[in-house]
């Protein structure tokens, strides 16, 4: 099994590539596309700025790259917001595998949103033997709204999409490497797909 | 619905735990790394690592040892003590912290809060002050609390939060070590006025007394050290009595 971290300006990759290999499997983190290109699995991390985030990965045709994948890939937070359409995050064209656009929450609720929420509606099998309800650890002040896309949502202030998936595109709002046991499965159960 | 987290601290020396601790389970019962992994076992929502040592060679025992809890641990942690530039905060975060909190350097140079923020993201910056009520109102106090400043708490909280803060761990020295309940009044002074969650800290004595933080003091969380380090309190029990209570929390 080779799973890929793809490797960008936005945040640190360590977590996720500590609860991986907790899982026995030793993930490369990169940004080259024939890497990328030939993993089995590819995680799309990211905790940062979307504006700087796209640019640096139009510089350096990762957006492209992204785009082709044929095999699953687990986009987290920021990585999450950058697969959709657009982001209200400094007015920024995003990805557009998801057909939804990344919107700032205005309820009357801190922002940003820290710490455990929980999820339900589930309906895919990265929440395999996960029951509705469950506590995941959440960090963002933006947000994607229900979708058809929407397998897993959350409530904060409003209802909103903790989790997508359209094709092999999988993407958690939510950090499952930071959401302990919960997490811990819920990234095996991608690994496993 | 969020729910309010449960936060232990451990204060770490020279890469060890500092304070006796009463946990037979674990073999070195010195190891914060082993310490943080039963604490997240028993559903700690977070840790804060508070690093008290004071010597050069400092940094480098840290990120040796933050990059071993990092390692072990699947929950968020953060990593205080010490920070005063944006050098000390990205070899944390490189080396696998989640948060860093910065306390008497931030006092010190404001513009650090938004230096930190605009490179790493506000979400990993926590403002980490120590408050004393004294001449009617709470002032600021630098350096573990060995010098006084004339900035009162509440100013400082919502200037850090324009800067950039993204939390605010607020400990009141009044309370702190006394198991008297939390500072109540302040907390919810600054938890209702800023737009960032707020996690009290000092004075945890009983469960009631984090019932009222939440609910009197709106406190987003609450951290303590002896209560469970001592096994007066357990997480899952404090947890369970918490949510009797019907305060949102993650069991």
């Amino acid at each position: 099994m080779k799973v890929a971290i793809i490797k960008y300006n936005a945040g640190n990759v360590c977590s996720i590539y500590n609860a991986i290999n907790r899982l026995g499997i030793e993930p490369i983190i990169t940004d080259n596309s024939e890497q990328i290109l030939t993993a089995d699995k590819i995680i799309f991390p990211g905790v940062g700025e979307a504006s700087s985030a796209m640019q640096y990965l139009k510089q350096h045709n990762l957006d492209s790259v992204i785009k082709d994948l044929k095999q699953p890939l687990l986009g987290i937070c920021l990585g999450m917001q950058l697969l959709c359409r657009f982001s209200e995050e400094n007015n920024t064209p995003c990805l557009g595998i998801f057909n939804q656009d990344i919107k700032k929450f205005t309820s009357s609720n801190k922002i940003p949103q820290i710490g455990w929420n929980s999820i339900d509606t589930l309906s895919s099998e990265l929440f395999k033997g996960i029951n509705n309800n469950e506590y995941v650890y959440f960090v963002h002040s933006y947000y994607a709204e229900i979708s058809e896309n929407t397998i897993a949502a959350t409530d904060y202030g409003i209802k909103y999409s903790s989790a997508l998936q359209k094709g092999n595109f999988y993407a958690t709002q939510f950090h499952p490497e930071k959401s302990g046991f919960i997490g811990s499965k819920i990234i095996e159960n991608f690994i496993n797909l | 619905m969020l729910t309010k987290r449960i936060i232990p601290c451990l204060d770490v020396k020279d890469g060890k735990t500092v304070k006796g601790i009463n946990f037979k389970e674990i073999k070195d019962v010195g190891d914060p790394v082993e310490l943080g992994k039963l604490y997240a076992e028993f559903g700690a929502d977070e840790l804060v690592f508070l690093d008290i040592t004071a010597t050069h060679e400092k940094r480098k025992t840290l990120s040796t040892l933050v990059e071993r809890i990092a390692k072990n641990i699947n929950i968020p942690f953060t990593v205080g003590g010490g920070i005063s530039s944006i050098d000390d905060v990205s070899i944390l975060l490189q080396s696998g912290a989640d948060k860093i909190s910065i306390n008497s350097a931030a006092v010190r140079n404001p513009q650090l809060i938004t230096n930190l923020a605009n490179r790493f993201g506000s979400q990993c910056v926590v403002l980490a002050i120590d408050t004393k009520f004294d001449n009617n109102d709470w002032y600021v106090y630098l350096n573990g609390g060995r010098i006084k400043t004339d900035i009162k708490a509440y100013d400082w909280a919502k200037e850090a939060t324009e800067k950039g803060a993204g939390e605010i761990l607020l400990t009141s020295m009044n309370h702190d070590g006394t198991k008297q309940g939390f500072a109540i009044d302040i907390t919810k002074k600054i938890s209702t006025n800023v737009n960032v969650p707020v996690i009290a800290s000092g004075g945890a004595g009983t469960m009631e007394h984090f019932y009222d933080v939440f609910t009197d003091g709106n406190a987003d969380a609450a951290l303590a050290a002896s209560i469970f380090h001592y096994k007066e309190i357990g997480i899952p029990q404090l947890k369970e009595f918490l949510k009797q209570r019907n305060i949102s929390i993650r069991i």
